[in-house]
């Protein structure tokens, strides 16, 4: 039987793998700094001021967590585009919505129904939507 | 737990206010050059910036008290927002999409108080 060897790949589409999995790692990054922050809330007492809030950003350290992974994911999603393209990448940024949602009803027993299911649904939709325009 | 509305209001409020944010950052990312000194004399910049720690802080106090399934997916209302300001006819089938997304989350009936 005759073995069909697959095309070998190109270095743009081994790029393009490359960017997808770094922004990949950027959805549970976001997703792990969701949580963080949800679980740093608890430490700024029951009724903190708008200041207490930003002070508390800086000195929570469950807060200042989930900001710094925002930025490490910030700074991980501008790598990816320097190799792969926005109209591809943008839209797998929003599975973040995906995991926190997961997070959300597994860490803190948040409920789940259809309305929200279809909720995330459409803004991954709209998201591919919108790479897709800024391709036509 | 339940979602308060006054929490969905300050997380809808802090993206109003980042989506500013975004649009003092565009602007100030126009009237940059190569020098340290127009970095630091740019006040559309230290604004955008401003406005999107102002945004956080918003985010936090909304996010304290209600689900975060709820309240996370509500960030993307600041695409809408930073969208209408730009708004032509061919985007509006964008802010559909995002602004329908936003009511079927909001709305849900055994999440949210509204």
């Amino acid at each position: 039987m005759p073995t069909v060897e697959a095309p070998p790949k190109t270095e743009s589409s081994k790029r393009q793998g490359r960017a997808m999995l770094a922004v990949l790692l950027c959805t549970f990054i976001n997703a792990a700094s969701q949580a963080f922050i949800k679980l740093g809330t608890a430490s700024l007492g029951l009724h903190p001021t708008m200041l207490e809030t930003a002070v508390g950003i800086v000195t929570k350290p469950l807060l200042f967590a989930g900001y710094a992974l925002l930025g490490v994911s910030t700074v991980l999603f501008v790598l990816a585009l320097r190799k792969g393209d926005l109209s591809l990448l943008y839209p797998v940024l929003t599975l973040g919505y995906v995991w926190v949602t997961v997070l959300s009803v597994v860490m803190f027993h948040d409920s789940m129904n259809p309305f929200k299911i279809a909720g995330v649904a459409v803004i991954i939709s709209g998201v591919a939507v919108l790479g897709g325009a800024s391709n036509a | 737990m339940k979602t308060p509305l006054v929490s969905v209001a300050w997380v809808v409020l802090g993206t109003v206010i980042g989506s500013f944010g975004a649009v003092f950052l565009k602007i100030g990312a126009g009237h940059l050059s190569r020098n340290l000194k127009s970095l630091l004399s740019n006040w559309r910049l230290a604004l955008g910036i401003g406005l999107y720690l102002l945004s956080s802080v918003f985010y936090v106090i909304g996010v304290r008290n209600g689900e975060l399934s709820v309240l996370y997916p509500m960030v993307s209302l600041g695409s809408v927002w930073t969208l209408l300001r730009w708004h032509r006819p061919s985007n509006s089938g964008r802010v559909f999409k995002v602004v329908t997304t936003w009511q079927l989350v909001a709305w849900s009936p055994k999440s949210a108080q509204i």
